[in-house]
């Protein structure tokens, strides 16, 4: 077992990236993400939030700067690192079953390319067994859908089961970018708390993008809060109650949506008056 | 489409042959038990060789056109810089009604199937190839991240997505072409040539009078056509399944 409080998962250093010659929406930004953290991303549209997700995903990379997670850069996507996204991105050609079992499927397809080296890892998993296909789907509460094809699911079961997939190859790191925001109440209430309980469970980093207020001081232990573009220096607010599925009731969350709520004013009204 | 309502729609369309024979009351239009009668006397003596030979041309231009359209269509569909070279030649060539070029078809490929089965192959080529094309680019790109995401390369993503992915969209074109293909067929046929439907209409039945052999001829095409359909479908259901679910 390694440090967990020590290794930092994800380091942002001097980031700089525009999209083609436009304004910089990150301008030498750094940030941290310690390994074991769960964090929650938040920032009016087209702050850059999703884009810093992607970033780190591996799908975009910095026009200056540099971007390390488990201590190496991002060329490309990384098996270890999960990505939720809010249209669940299910091969609409393949049963619930065989969408989770896409990292064992690609695995097995890139056999002999297993590298046991060190980190990073950017072939899937070889050990994946369906038994673990079976066990996850179980886990999400969608073992009776499997054999559906995504069209014939609800937007929530569709979201289990790309979580599902995601969990499935045991990610150190999980991106999520908005990933409840096309749910029904009651759904997106239920998936919030789920998330939070397969936190605690993998103990996996957990990074998630979301313009609600509600659910980022649900989900973020830590909630980074960006301003309109360009973002210089990372905004932080602590919010050590998160974690448990009661904190919704609690006062302290009330307070602690207030004070978000605040400093997103703040973040917003002065970029206007730039 | 179900059974009943094909049974259905057969029986409307001989009702209404017959009415239009009794009404014209002429050699030309001669009604459906004539014609079956016809059908039945020439399957044994020629027409269900030239349907077999028919058969064969227009099922190896669709093979031929299928196994080189498919790939190449994902190939520029998930290439942006690819199909930048690629989709001026292939925007300007593809309005061009490719039967003009029979003629020098036949001067190329002679006067046997080799050269009914190229013209058939060069129009199912094109279409096949645009409609595979542009739903590889329409792909969603949040699949392909969330893809990419679970560590798929390229090879990956092409097994598992874009392949995948052209498998309804070429069957779509493949419908769609099916008539342009066996019309085709039937032109090509009618000239140069001592086999298949074409020339069995046109030359063996209509150049002798022969009204209801020629019948029997259309009826021969039109089942040659039909079955074809019917073989699209079933590949649909057995290869895009999903496409045929609603709901839970």
């Amino acid at each position: 077992m390694r440090d967990v409080t020590a290794a930092p998962m994800v380091q942002v250093i001097d980031l700089t990236f525009a999209y083609g010659d436009g304004l910089p929406v990150f301008d030498r930004f750094s940030w941290s993400v310690a390994a074991g953290e769960a964090w929650a991303l938040i920032g009016p549209s087209g702050c850059g939030k999703s884009t810093l997700l992607y970033l780190i995903a591996g799908l975009r990379q910095p026009k200056a700067g540099r971007i390390l997670v488990d201590g190496h850069p991002v060329p490309r996507p990384r098996a270890a690192t999960g990505l939720v996204l809010q249209d669940y991105g299910l091969l609409p050609w393949a049963t619930v079953w065989e969408n989770v079992a896409l990292p064992m499927r690609l695995g097995h397809f890139y056999r002999g390319k297993g590298d046991d080296g060190p980190a990073p890892r950017p072939y899937p998993r070889q050990d994946i067994t369906p038994g673990d296909v079976d066990a996850w789907l179980a886990r999400l509460g969608i073992a009776d859908q499997r054999d559906k094809y995504p069209g014939q699911l609800s937007g929530g079961q569709r979201q289990r089961a790309a979580i599902a997939r995601s969990l499935l190859q045991q990610p150190n790191l999980l991106l999520m970018d908005e990933p409840f925001s096309s749910l029904d109440a009651v759904t997106r209430e239920d998936l919030q708390r789920l998330t939070v309980e397969l936190r605690e469970e993998t103990g996996v980093t957990t990074l998630v993008v979301t313009h609600t207020i509600e659910e980022a001081v649900f989900l973020g232990r830590r909630i980074l809060v960006l301003g309109n573009p360009p973002n210089v220096a990372p905004r932080i607010i602590e919010n050590p109650g998160a974690g448990l599925a009661a904190y919704r009731l609690e006062a302290g969350f009330f307070e602690k949506v207030a004070e978000l709520r605040s400093a997103l004013a703040a973040v917003t009204a002065g970029a206007e008056v730039r | 489409m179900r059974k009943r309502d094909l049974a259905l729609g057969t029986v409307a369309l001989l009702i209404l042959w017959q009415g239009l024979s009794w009404l014209l009351r002429t050699d030309v239009l001669p009604g459906p038990w004539e014609v079956a009668q016809a059908f039945v006397r020439a399957v044994p003596r020629g027409l269900a060789r030239h349907f077999v030979v028919s058969g064969y041309r227009v099922l190896a231009g669709i093979v031929l056109a299928m196994l080189t359209a498919v790939p190449v269509g994902l190939i520029l569909g998930q290439s942006p810089a690819l199909n930048r070279i690629f989709s001026p030649i292939i925007y300007i060539t593809y309005p061009i009604p490719k039967i003009v070029l029979l003629p020098v078809i036949l001067l190329l490929f002679g006067i046997g199937d080799t050269s009914k089965i190229f013209i058939i192959f060069l129009i199912l080529f094109f279409q096949i190839l645009v409609v595979v094309r542009d739903q590889a680019v329409a792909l969603r790109p949040e699949l392909i991240y969330s893809v990419r995401s679970l560590g798929a390369g390229r090879r990956a993503l092409f097994r598992f997505v874009y392949a995948p992915a052209s498998v309804p969209a070429a069957l779509t074109a493949l419908r769609v072409s099916i008539g342009t293909a066996v019309a085709v067929l039937f032109f090509a046929e009618s000239f140069a040539t001592n086999s298949g439907l074409g020339y069995y209409i046109i030359v063996d039945s209509w150049g002798r009078l022969a009204y209801a052999d020629m019948y029997a001829g259309v009826v021969a095409l039109s089942l040659l056509g039909l079955i074809l359909y019917f073989v699209v479908d079933w590949l649909e259901r057995v290869l895009a399944p999903w496409m045929f679910l609603r709901d839970a």
